[in-house]
């Protein structure tokens, strides 16, 4: 298929959309979420190198698959490329990036700048975290920031884009328009506190909302329950954290190890009992897919394959979360292919051309 | 989200097990210790006072009103003035109370009198993702998450719901002075500025 597709700018897939009442931004996860249809987001794994051709290949596996790529902010607190640069690089491409921003490594100065910066590349999402802490990381030295907490940097943004200033009160001579996320862990102590929380992002500017992975549907959908009685799925979309488990072991690894990921003994056994341990953990991330798409409130999943990237498009074929929906898929235009076929013609075929040939020809 | 170290083949090893096995090694090895952690102790006070969250609130209260009745006293003396001996005693009742940080915005009455100031992260909306099972910290994993703690506390409070509202960021430059004074200026001049206001209606 050549040609325009749904949410493209016709003047060029960097630009941003058309600007659509009711939307705070002019980007596709914002357009996808809201025309009801089952969102996908996943991570880019930043590379560390100054190569942008690895930013590329990182994001080719997920075309046609995905509605939006999270850049991370220095995840685990450990050295990569920044999300800002790796957004610059996607943007350039037609991406749809969720720009992530950890409080840990900038004070409001260099956020507020990053916001600005983000926004004029053509950055619609922003994904404001907490961030974790410098110690888990490769840099424990580190001075950690913190000057902002999550809920404050939403406030930031949203105050930013809907206010046109600065923290400070100065005027903006032209806001940033942001679709704003945030992230929730339904899976961590205090566990009747986390709904709650989920409203003070809602009410710090939180439009959609990106969890955990989630390996425990039963805890999830008792959160969800408590969710839609405050009526927070309203005002809110809400995207499932979901991720294959390598190994059995992995598994037992990250629960002792990574905190804040809950993962229930039950998939462990059955991640134990299988004969390709691998394949059991798409599965099981296919099958948890499949459970949670059908609790009211929830507007998508976000998969999480890190190191596992490849698998991400077989998730998301097999779960059959899209429904046939294709996400945009970076194509050749038209006429960059009628270039491309001429090109193809003159440096492929032999001919050997002289003057007096082609005077010949002429007549 | 947190990145998860591979696991593809080999054991598998943390970053925090490298960095520790990378370190210079000598007889002296200090416990486990963040970069905020002050001093190394047990949070036994700081517990005593989530747990009597509600009598503290009861207390605070009567101390905020009879603040309040000083400030001619204050005013006549001068706040700047009353500022050092104020702060001394501040700072030494609530560090040895709450182990404060003189943040100099104290917003204890919102957080079931658990200081947020404490947590590693300094987050004083709520607590992070990476609350261990246990409810420790993922930082500190012998401390007690202090909005795991903060949560407890407010359900025993009578304004108890505070917790939901959404804090400001902290005013970095407010750090080192006393909230007690700050608070008891803000409600004189908020008291003043209502009987004006009724004054000028009437």
């Amino acid at each position: 298929m050549i040609g325009r597709q749904r949410d493209e700018n016709p003047a060029g897939i960097h630009l941003p959309l058309d600007p659509l009442p009711g939307h705070t931004s002019r980007g596709r996860l914002e357009r996808v979420l809201r025309r009801g249809e089952f969102a996908v987001t996943t991570e880019l794994n930043p590379p560390d190198s100054a190569d942008p051709e690895d930013v590329y290949n990182r994001a080719r596996i997920f075309d046609g698959w995905v509605d939006a790529i999270n850049a991370v902010d220095a995840s685990g607190a450990n050295c990569h490329m920044s999300s800002v640069g790796i957004c610059a690089l996607l943007t350039r491409m037609g991406y749809a990036p969720i720009m992530q921003i950890a409080c840990r490594d900038k004070n409001r100065i260099a956020i507020q700048g990053d916001v600005l910066g983000g926004a004029a590349m053509g950055v619609a999402n922003m994904l404001c975290l907490t961030g974790d802490g410098v110690q888990a990381g490769d840099q424990p030295g580190a001075k950690p920031v913190f000057d902002l907490d999550c809920m404050s940097l939403l406030e930031t943004c949203r105050i930013m884009r809907d206010n046109g200033k600065f923290l400070s009160g100065r005027k903006l001579t032209t806001p940033p328009q942001l679709f704003l996320g945030a992230a929730i862990n339904p899976f961590a102590p205090p566990i009747d506190f986390r709904p709650h929380r989920l409203g003070k992002k809602i009410a710090s500017g939180a439009q959609f909302v990106q969890s955990q992975y989630c390996f425990d549907v039963p805890m999830f959908r008792a959160y969800m329950q408590k969710v839609r009685d405050l009526g927070y799925t309203e005002q809110c979309f809400i995207l499932c954290g979901v991720g294959p488990l390598a190994s059995a072991k992995t598994a037992k690894w990250i629960r002792s190890n990574v905190p804040g990921i809950h993962i229930p003994d039950s998939v462990i056994k059955r991640l134990e009992g299988a004969q390709d341990q691998k394949k059991e953990g798409k599965q099981l991330c296919i099958d948890i897919i499949n459970e949670v798409k059908e609790i009211p409130g929830v507007s998508g999943v976000h998969v999480m394959a890190y190191r596992q990237e490849e698998y991400v498009a077989e998730i998301v074929d097999e779960s059959g979360v899209l429904k046939g929906r294709q996400p945009w898929k970076r194509e050749i235009r038209r006429d960059d292919q009628l270039v491309a076929d001429r090109l193809d013609h003159i440096l492929h075929d032999e001919i050997t051309e002289t003057q007096v040939d082609m005077v010949k020809t002429a007549h | 989200m947190s990145e998860t170290t591979p696991a593809k083949d080999g054991p598998t090893v943390t970053q925090a097990t490298l960095n520790k096995k990378a370190a210079p090694k000598s007889d002296y090895k200090p416990a486990d210790v963040s970069p905020q952690r002050r001093v190394q102790r047990s949070f036994a006070v700081r517990l005593w006072s989530v747990r009597h969250s509600k009598l503290l609130e009861w207390f605070y209260a009567k101390f905020a009103d009879t603040f309040l009745l000083l400030h001619p006293l204050w005013k006549g003396l001068g706040y700047n003035r009353v500022e050092g001996p104020i702060k001394f005693v501040e700072k030494r009742v609530k560090g040895f109370m709450f182990d404060c940080r003189m943040c100099g915005q104290c917003i204890l009455s919102s957080t079931g009198m658990s200081c947020p100031m404490n947590c590693p992260k300094q987050l004083r909306n709520g607590p992070c993702g990476g609350v261990r099972a246990n409810g420790n910290c993922e930082v500190e994993p012998d401390m007690p998450c202090v909005w795991v703690k903060a949560w407890e506390g407010s359900q025993n409070m009578v304004h108890g719901d505070r917790i939901l509202t959404v804090q400001k960021p902290v005013d970095q430059s407010l750090r080192e002075t006393s909230a007690w004074l700050r608070v008891t200026a803000q409600a004189a001049a908020a008291r003043e500025a209502a009987a004006t206001k009724t004054g000028a209606s009437a």
